[in-house]
């Protein structure tokens, strides 16, 4: 078989790892599955996508970045996505989770991002409609780089702007007080408080986390493969089933199970056929939670 | 007589309106003291000393440290206010090493301060030292109980509240943890304890209250107050049997 795999594989694990960040982040500090966390994505895409859209109205066309796809115009509009998501984040939780978790259920909490979800994709296909986007129309040349392989220079730019930010993330949740604050209320939310912790106020840097790498996530997707209002929506299989690979609440389980789900998916694509690349994710949770529940990265409640 | 730090008058507190637990307690704790609450199984001792930490809901009453109205403040702010809070179980982050667990309760301190204040937590606490890379959820139950003190010590508090420091040691570290607190107390630091273990908490107590059905029933020097048939009859529902030995402490 080729190695190719392994770039496709990569750069579709990194997806899914920078989802899974947040994904695991909500479920280990606020303790829900939050089902809205792909629309997250998708609503950071779009609206990535309309600020690009601004710029080149105002600038007219600008150059791209050497031998990328895209010019400092989607530079600028990530930056100004990732914060949009973020609030996105917080005003969802604000009117919405905020009120039911103080209610205690978590069962309500699911089903209420479950109906978030559905809402913030019908949205989106109500403005956007539901026909596909992008935000290049340009064809790369992949570049040959020796044992079959072939990467884009896209490619290689978004697979380093993900180890920046995992590194980055893991830095924060390990090195600094606001890490180790959030550390404390996974562990322990009421000891949390004892110690002087303000539980709103680290559950808004969850939020604002998780939202701003959902849409950088979102935006690797729009660059490498299209914008749809499903997008997100079609990857929350593959980031939960990364979450619960790496265990929960762990960065770096988190991004590497998301590199084993894209790898798995890509390598299958090759073995067994691309209808099938749906199921891996879905086979490799249930072998997760069946083998082994807390994850590689897991360690067990107390 | 000294300074008050703590008041805490008629205080009323539960878990669900109109079925209180704490029915109009009443203490108060001088500074440099160690203060006793004692009281028979479901008096409400523990429900007592979790309102004034901010963790049960207050329906009546007040707490004033050092004259200051906390009544009901959240709990995330007590440190600040001066009020450091050990809970009786699950006191430490299991996960997160020795170390982290007392930088992450330095929020209050000014950042360079904080590496000197673990040192010098190190320095009161040696066994932490060696296991300062250690998840503190491997540490015997003796050294759980050093880091969840030291922990509350680190922030300087006014007054340091324990529930039950005692509770699931074995005989030998329920003897270490009641000296830690003599020593702490030798230092300055004001101490408010719930205990159990009546006897050994008496020892170390200056004063202590009896607590019954969520009322301060009766109040004494701690070193008299074993032998007071009045508390044997509350507490043990019983004359003590041991009464010459205890009373020595």
């Amino acid at each position: 078989m080729s190695l190719q795999f392994v770039v496709d594989g990569l750069l579709t694990g990194s997806m899914i790892g920078l989802g899974a960040i947040g994904v695991t982040l909500t479920y280990s500090i606020l303790r829900f599955s939050n089902f809205a966390h792909g629309d997250f994505m998708a609503w950071g895409t779009y609206a990535t996508l309309a600020v690009v859209s601004a710029i080149g109205a105002m600038f007219g066309k600008v150059a791209p970045i050497g031998p990328l796809s895209f010019g400092w115009p989607l530079l600028v509009a990530l930056v100004v996505g990732m914060a949009f998501t973020a609030l996105l984040a917080l005003l969802l939780d604000r009117v919405l989770f905020s009120r039911l978790r103080s209610q205690g259920q978590a069962i309500i909490v699911v089903m209420a991002s479950f109906g978030a979800s559905m809402a913030l994709r019908s949205l989106l296909e109500f403005a956007f409609s539901s026909r596909p986007t992008y935000f290049s129309r340009a064809i790369q040349i992949a570049m040959p780089v020796g044992f079959g392989i072939r990467i884009t220079p896209d490619q290689i730019a978004l697979l380093l702007l993900t180890a920046v930010l995992v590194l980055g993330v893991h830095l924060l949740m390990t090195r600094t007080q606001t890490g180790r604050s959030m550390q404390a209320l996974s562990q322990n939310a009421a000891l949390a408080r004892i110690v002087g912790i303000d539980v709103a106020s680290v559950v808004r840097v969850t939020w604002i986390i998780g939202g701003a790498l959902a849409c950088v996530a979102g935006v690797m997707i729009g660059i490498l493969v299209q914008i749809r209002p499903f997008m997100g929506f079609d990857m929350l299989l593959p980031m939960f089933a990364a979450a619960i690979l790496g265990g929960i609440g762990s960065i770096p389980g988190a991004v590497l199970g998301g590199l084993i789900i894209g790898l798995a998916e890509a390598g299958a694509v090759q073995l067994i056929g691309a209808e099938w690349r749906a199921a891996i994710s879905f086979i490799i949770l249930m072998a997760v939670l069946s083998v082994r529940p807390i994850g590689l990265f897991g360690v067990r409640e107390r | 007589m000294s300074e008050t730090v703590l008041d805490v008058r008629n205080l009323e507190a539960g878990y669900e309106p109109g079925v209180p637990i704490v029915r109009g307690a009443s203490i108060t704790v001088s500074r440099g003291e160690i203060v006793v609450v004692l009281g028979p199984n479901g008096a409400g001792k523990s429900s007592f000393i979790k309102a004034i930490a901010g963790l049960v809901p207050i329906t009546g009453g007040t707490v004033l440290l050092d004259g200051k109205d906390i009544t009901a403040a959240p709990a995330h702010t007590m440190v600040r206010l001066g009020l450091a809070f050990v809970p009786q179980t699950e006191n430490i982050f299991p996960l997160m090493s020795v170390e982290d667990n007392l930088k992450v309760a330095c929020g209050i301190l000014e950042r360079r301060e904080i590496p000197g204040r673990i040192e010098e937590m190190y320095a009161a606490f040696p066994d932490l030292v060696r296991q300062r890379r250690t998840a503190a959820g491997n540490l015997s139950g003796g050294q759980r109980q050093m880091l969840a003190v030291a922990r509350a010590l680190i922030v300087h508090p006014k007054v340091l509240v324990l529930d039950e420091p005692s509770a699931g040691l074995s005989p030998k570290f329920v003897s270490m943890v009641f000296e830690m607190l003599a020593g702490i107390r030798k230092s300055g630091v004001t101490i408010l304890l719930v205990e159990q273990n009546a006897k050994a908490a008496l020892a170390i107590g200056d004063r202590a209250y009896v607590l019954v059905e969520g009322k301060d029933r009766h109040e004494g020097v701690a070193s008299e107050l074993w032998n007071d048939p009045v508390v044997a009859e509350l507490y043990l529902g019983q004359r003590p049997s041991h009464a010459s030995k205890g009373g020595a402490a």
